[in-house]
């Protein structure tokens, strides 16, 4: 692949915003970007949007509380449908952090340079969300107490889990994600810990900092050594980012009810949670940017790219929906009538509003001047966010609530106790995010600074190379 | 020192106490026991047990007294800590056929009873666990059960442990002594004497008891002018009144369905309840088993009012008006040659024109080989015709026999009722013993039996709860269950059996023998005492201990069944004119409810769950309306299921001038401008469980109209309601779910069961076959023979600890039964065909479930079962998704009652409880299976066919589940599968399932194609 030089960028992307607003140089994306950090004073507008979401995680803890004392029996789950908010959540979660793995990782490989100002923030997202995330499986079995017996572990009973069950594969899967994802950001951090040690005047502050930064001095070594485990990190997150939501798939494709017996799920399902994640980004980076006046660090020229990241992966989930009907409709008998049932039946609202949600509104994103109206775009994110929610419960729950025997075919209908844990856990995504915004630089400051002018100077005369 | 206790004293202990003491008494050389009996044997002691706790309350300010109470009490709690585990009944009880050299524990124990229920005893089998009766099942030996026992028998085990029962005697509402009943008794009694008893009045249901009647027969020989009363609400007066139309002299009819190529039922549902119905399910599923060796099948018709279970496996159904059974009756009647009956004519028949000449025609062929079956609840007249077209048809002598009456004094007893009523009114009734039954609920409305009781002096009840009646009466006495009690019944053939108890009374209950010999002035004499002297003189004197043993033992008394009487029918009464109908509104047809029955059963978790034949709603009783009918008075848009949840409007049904609330529901197959009331709820004293739930039928029903009448008017109300039901789609969506042909199409071409069905080779699979050396276990249900009766629902709850969720979960679809009857309907709305199939776990070979439990929780036996590993579940319900049967069941909540102790007694110990947050689900009975393998292993040999009998499969009185060993070609079930009829549910989802089924078979008449 020829390298991708800044100026050729420029004619491929149409040389519409910069990725970083000019007239910056080294120090003000430093300090602008630390200061919001070391700043002693809390912005108000924080301050409310951490008290609402703190409080929202003392719903979601009692939530987890009354759960564990009383059983699953307070949600609204029954028997057709023995899954339904605390599956959905779940993989609306772990689709949300898929942005995160795919802008840091990915886009590193292909070396996009507008992933720089957003990465750290979009990988903090992507945590939290697979914190969120797993919250559900944990809880939602009938004795969360034992839900360690799902992992591997030798034990005195001498009994492994059941490998066949995609179950078991989903336990590996996200681990191994959280994990990978947890070492990938961490490590980003390091150099920029440093810089947080350095810049800050408190002394414990400095010494928090600066053990968390262990040791980075920046030293040519070090910029060695980083450089490779990061792009070593990146070449392991890269298959996660299709292999988790693969297995998440799993969990309903290896099954036999119809609607969730489907060889389109792991396409269908990597290509959704891209297109929720990146939502998710912009719900959560127009405010941001707005708020803290970050708007010459993430320009429109990342909001143009991640709202065509956006449309390109709607489409395909589109091609999924139209395959799924059309495979309904040549396979015959079950799937055909659970097809028909999804559209025509008495949960045919939802599967309405999710084509609304997820193929209809998006194309909106089509439109330049839509991509750069920032409250059209915002509120675009959280239509799709929406629409990927009900694509999963479209999936879980008109596929379980009508299957094979009709005597025992049953309706669905959550409780409150649904509510309190879902929104208890976006309050809980939410808080984190607020924390991770007040405690560590949002954006990657070291990154940010290779894009700028000045950095490319010194490079110049041996021929521009980005950073290696 | 241990002075021997005089039995007056004994009476006076608790019996609790006086069985511990008899034990103990037996036992000798243990000393433990020996120092309670001394303790027990003080008179202060014995006084402690008849005082109450606030007069040992008082003793705390009295130091001497204080201690005395203490220890005392400490005495008294080591005895209900050691009573636990000794229930057993003082007298001599003998073990059914398996019996071990000594108790060993661990080791259940069967002894045969009786349980007397509706007029007719059902002979029973009851497991007990260390002396605690934990399941029963039917008696192979006793003819009215034959090893089979319908919903009330199972459910019976959970009312002998309901911990509502009442538990003390209680005089004025406060609790009481025995010795202070037995006082004013005798006062009473002795204040009657003087007067020939003119002031005694005695009340009881159906006497079937032999020897309760010859007690009562001696206290009426006692006291001359005394009477007694019999009444319960599902009376089968209209039998008893039209057997005296045609015989003039009350004689019980017995039918014999093995024998009946052709039957023909009006408005009687002979296969679900009334006496003999076991029997006659068995007999009538056996002539329609169409298996290799059996080409033929009988052929129902049922013309009925509201649809039934027997209806829905008629042959051909016809739904009718109440009112025109009785022209129904005259038309058949006319038609095979009764004399004095001209056929009826007008309109109203005019539609039913075919049918009737179809049936006619088809009875005239089998002359000898039919039966006409009319249902208890038909007027007398409708009774009558059907003994005259018997007769006419020669039936009698062949199918239909005469005998003597079951009960002992038939009665009509409306008026037995109505006459106590007057008399009590008059203020000529002193004392009133009311022994069972609940007559201030049941009662019907126009006889004021509630406020008549009141102005009597005396009121005594006895009964196994505080009911509305208890709570009206000076006394009540609790009634021991009959599983705590010595008596004797008769089945619906006359065979009696004596009722031997399992347990001593839990709650100090006394038996209606007690009682009677409390009247006749032997209050020492023990229900034993009376039973046994009474069958002593029946039986003679020579090897009497022999025959008593003979009989307790087989659970029927040799040489009781009546001998069939030659009886002529008399048709005179068919002359007179019709009765005629004015059919002005709706008319209304009342029947006991499906479940609870007449509401005695009310505070029974188990039948208040148990999901209704047809309609498969829980925990209430709804007004039956036909769609067409609710669709006039507006009501088919706001009637059925909305959502998941299935909501009725409240109405206001309007009969006679009284008026009941409740929730409409629209039943297909329901006659057209009618409604069935079920009777059984609105229950104010029925215990925790089924107090004020439902509407309470009694309350419009009335001496004129006990079963059906016209005239009633529904108005709606806009109120909505909430009902719980376990099914909420009755269409099999063009699925082949219930395979089901005619025989004629069958017997051309057998292989018209599998036409539309795909089942994939058998090596479809990416997993390795499993090998099954040594058993492998399946089960076959004949979806023909089963007639949807609910008995192993209750039977696999009894079995399994299922526990019971209540009416809320239900409605959230999260009910526990591990084996479900589906029905489904087929055809016209106006009168669909109806299929029930029993769904158990299908025990797949190739078991979706198993794949996905991550944690190894359900796998598969060497044998082929999809074992369920309680201990191992954590709770992902990812196996209940993957099920296509949707046969497993979640606890999502911690539905088992871990509390109540008499709860503990009565499980099963060979099952586990299963805790919340676990799956669980039929298992084949594998505990069965287990003990069957550990005794075949013992003596070296394979398990037998027919050695484990599950649950369902035991209790089912048309056989319709056979469970065995496919291993085995010569075992019943390989058979079964063999046959043409056999085919897999979902076979073609290659789940292989090892539960199979036998496609329904109809055999209509050609003439009625499309009737």
């Amino acid at each position: 692949m020829s390298t991708i030089t800044p100026e050729r960028q420029q004619t491929l992307t149409g040389a519409d915003y910069p990725v970083i607003a000019p007239g910056h140089n080294f120090i003000t994306v430093t300090e602008k970007i630390a200061n919001i950090v070391l700043a002693r004073r809390t912005p108000f507008g924080w301050l409310v949007g951490a008290a609402i979401t703190f409080m929202m995680v003392m719903m979601l803890l009692y939530t987890i509380g009354y759960l564990v004392l009383t059983g699953v029996g307070i949600w609204g789950n029954n028997i057709p449908v023995a899954w339904a908010f605390d599956i959905i959540n779940f993989v609306w979660w772990i689709g949300i952090g898929h942005a995160g793995t795919l802008i840091s990782a990915i886009l590193l490989l292909f070396r996009q340079d507008w992933r720089t100002s957003i990465n750290r923030a979009a990988e903090a997202m992507t945590l939290f969300a697979v914190a969120c995330a797993g919250l559900f499986p944990l809880l939602h079995v009938g004795r969360p107490w034992l839900a360690y017996w799902l992992f591997p572990y030798p034990n005195t009973m001498g009994m492994w889990p059941q490998f066949r069950s995609p179950l078991m594969w989903d336990v590996f899967a996200v681990s191994t994600y959280g994990t990978v994802s947890l070492l990938f950001w961490y490590t980003g951090l390091i150099p920029d810990l440093a810089t947080m040690r350095d810049q800050a005047r408190h002394p414990l502050v400095k010494k928090i900092y600066g053990v968390l930064a262990m040791g980075w001095r920046g030293s040519a070594r070090h910029w060695h050594r980083y450089e490779t485990v990061y792009l070593i990190l990146a070449g392991l997150s890269t298959p996660l980012v299709l292999s988790v939501h693969t297995i998440v798939s799993f969990d309903f494709a290896v099954s036999l009810i119809p609607g969730w017996h489907t060889t389109i799920f792991p396409p269908y399902f990597v290509a959704g949670a891209i297109y929720s994640g990146f939502a998710m980004v912009l719900t959560l980076l127009i405010p941001i940017r707005k708020f803290y006046g970050l708007e010459d660090l993430i320009t429109l020229r990342h909001m143009h790219q991640m709202a065509k990241v956006m449309l390109a992966t709607g489409l395909i989930v589109a091609y999924g929906y139209l395959m799924e009907a059309f495979i309904g409709w040549y396979a015959s008998g079950y799937e055909w009538f659970m097809m028909r049932n999804r559209a025509l039946g008495p949960y045919a609202w939802a599967y309405w509003m999710l084509i609304l949600c997820n193929i209809v509104i998006p194309q909106l994103l089509w439109s330049k001047r839509i991509r750069e109206n920032m409250i059209l775009l915002f509120l675009i994110s959280i239509v799709v966010n929406t629409g990927m929610w009900l694509e999963r419960f479209v999936i879980i729950v008109t596929s379980l609530y009508r299957d094979f025997l009709p005597s025992s075919w049953g309706m669905y209908a959550p409780r409150l106790w649904d509510f309190t844990m879902f929104f208890g856990t976006i309050g809980f995504f939410l808080f984190l995010m607020f924390i991770f915004i007040r405690l560590l630089p949002m954006i990657s400051i070291f990154e940010v600074r290779t894009l700028l002018p000045q950095a490319k100077v010194r490079t110049e005369p041996e021929g521009a190379t980005a950073h290696d | 020192m241990a002075r021997e206790a005089t039995p007056q004293e004994l009476v006076q202990i608790r019996p609790r106490l006086s069985t511990l003491l008899h034990k103990a008494q037996q036992e000798q050389g243990r000393r433990f026991w020996r120092s309670l009996e001394e303790l027990c044997e003080t008179p202060e002691f014995i006084e402690y047990l008849q005082r109450e706790f606030p007069h040992g309350a008082s003793e705390w300010h009295d130091p001497v007294g204080r201690r005395r109470f203490l220890k005392l009490m400490g005495a008294s709690l080591a005895l209900a800590g050691l009573s636990g585990c000794v229930y057993q009944p003082q007298e001599k009880i003998v073990p059914y056929i398996r019996q071990p050299e000594e108790i060993v524990p661990g080791k259940p124990l069967f002894f045969a009873t009786a349980m007397p229920f509706a007029g007719e005893a059902i002979g029973l089998l009851v497991r007990s666990n260390e002396g605690r009766p934990t399941k029963i099942e039917g008696n192979p030996q006793h003819p009215g059960s034959l090893g089979a026992t319908d919903l009330w028998a199972q459910a019976s085990i959970l009312q002998l442990y309901d911990p509502d029962r009442s538990r003390t005697l209680l005089y004025l509402g406060d609790i009481s002594s025995w010795s202070a009943f037995l006082g004013a008794v005798r006062t009473a009694m002795v204040n009657q004497g003087g007067k020939q008893g003119a002031g005694l009045r005695l009340l009881t249901e159906t006497v079937i008891s032999p020897t309760l009647a010859d007690q009562i027969k001696a206290l009426l020989q006692k006291y001359p002018a005394a009477k007694w009363h019999q009444y319960e609400p599902v009376t089968r007066d209209n039998v008893r009144l039209g057997a005296q139309m045609a015989f003039g002299q009350p004689v019980n009819a017995i039918y014999r369905f093995d024998q009946a190529a052709r039957v023909v039922a009006l408005d009687a549902d002979f296969l679900f309840r009334g006496p003999g119905h076991l029997r006659y399910a068995r007999d009538f599923a056996n002539r329609r088993r169409v298996v290799a060796d059996q080409k033929d099948m009988n052929r129902l018709y049922v013309a009925e009012s509201s649809p039934t279970v027997t209806g829905s496996i008629a042959d051909h159904r016809l739904p009718v008006k109440p009112s025109e059974i009785e022209a129904l009756a005259r038309a058949i009647a006319a038609g095979v040659g009764v004399g004095n009956v001209a056929a009826p004519t007008g309109e109203a028949l005019a539609k039913y024109g075919s049918w009737i000449d179809a049936v006619v025609r088809d009875l005239d062929q089998h002359r000898g080989a039919s039966i006409v079956v009319v249902g208890d609840e038909q007027p007398p007249v409708v009774h009558a015709l059907g003994h005259a077209i018997n007769a006419a048809l020669g039936n009698v002598g062949r199918t239909v026999f005469y005998t003597d009456p079951v009960e002992a004094n038939p009665v009509v007893q409306t008026e037995s009722l109505r006459e106590l009523v007057a008399d009590m009114e008059a203020g000529r009734v002193e004392m009133l013993v009311i022994l069972g039954g609940n007559p201030v609920y049941t009662a019907p409305a126009d006889i004021p039996f509630r406020t008549a009781l009141e102005r009597v002096p005396l009121r005594i009840h006895l009964g196994l709860y505080r009911d509305e009646t208890a709570d009206l009466c000076h006394w009540h006495v609790p009634e021991a269950h009959y599983l705590e009690s010595w008596s004797d019944a008769r089945a619906y053939d006359g065979t009696v059996s004596i009722v031997q108890p399992l347990i001593a009374p839990l709650y100090q209950g006394k038996t209606a023998h007690e009682i009677l010999a409390v009247l006749n002035d032997q209050p020492d004499r023990t229900s034993y005492d009376v039973v046994r002297e009474y069958w002593q003189r029946q039986a003679g004197a020579a090897d009497f201990e022999r025959w008593w043993r003979r009989a307790l033992h087989d659970g029927v008394v040799p040489d009781t069944a009546f001998t069939a009487r030659t009886l002529s029918a008399r048709t005179d009464f068919a002359a007179a004119p019709p009765t005629s109908t004015s059919a002005q509104g709706l008319e209304i047809v009342f029947r006991p409810d499906p479940s609870i029955y007449d509401g005695r059963f009310a505070n029974l978790g188990w039948l208040q769950e148990l999901p209704k034949p047809l309609t498969k709603l829980t925990w209430d009783n709804v007004i039956y309306l036909s769609p067409r009918t609710a669709e006039r008075l507006g009501l088919d848009r706001v009637v059925g299921s909305r959502g998941g949840e299935v909501w009725s409007e409240i109405v206001e049904l309007r009969f006679e001038g009284r008026t009941v609330r409740g929730p409409a529901y629209l039943v297909p197959g329901h006659p057209d401008d009618c409604v069935t009331v079920f009777m059984g709820y609105g229950r104010e004293r029925a215990g925790r469980v089924g107090n004020k739930i439902g509407y309470n039928a009694s309350a419009i029903r009335t001496t004129g109209a006990m079963w059906a009448g016209a005239g009633a008017e529904l108005r709606r109300t806009g109120e909505a309601y909430q009902l719980a039901s376990t099914q909420l789609h009755f269409l099999m969506e063009g699925r082949d779910l219930v395979r089901a042909t005619i025989l004629e199409e069958y017997m051309r071409n057998p292989e018209v069961v599998h036409e539309r069905g795909h089942e994939p080779p058998e090596d479809l699979s990416l997993y390795p076959q499993y090998q099954y050396d040594g058993y492998r276990w399946a089960m076959a249900i004949d979806v023909s023979a089963c007639i949807g009766c609910n008995a192993c629902v209750v039977a696999c709850q009894a079995e399994n600890n299922i526990p019971v969720v209540g009416k809320e979960q239900v409605a959230r679809s999260r009910e526990m039964h591990w084996l479900r009857v589906d029905t489904y309907y087929e055809g016209d709305p106006e009168n669909p065909t109806a299929y029930f199939q029993p769904i158990p776990c299908q025990q797949c070979e190739k078991a979706p479930c198993e794949v996905v439990c991550p944690v190894n929780a359900t796998v598969h036996s060497a044998e082929g079962l999809n074992d369920m590993v309680y201990n191992r579940c954590v709770g992902t319900r990812y196996c209940s998704n993957n099920c296509p049967y949707k046969v497993r069941r979640f606890n999502y909540l911690l539905y088992q009652d871990w509390e109540t102790p008499t709860y503990k007694m009565m499980r099963n110990p060979e099952v586990t409880i299963r805790s919340r947050g676990v799956m669980e689900k039929c298992t084949y009975c594998v505990q069965r299976i287990q003990a069957a393998k550990i005794e075949a292993e013992k003596d070296g040999r394979r398990v037998r066919d027919g050695e484990v009998l599950t649950a369902c499969q035991a209790v089912c009185p048309t056989e319709a589940i056979v469970f065995g060993d496919l291993n085995d070609p010569n075992s019943r079930v390989a058979k079964l599968k063999a046959e043409k009829r056999n085919f897999s549910l979902l076979g073609e989802l290659n789940t292989r399932p090892r539960t199979s089924y036998l496609a329904a078979l109809r055999n209509p008449n050609p003439e009625l194609k499309g009737a």
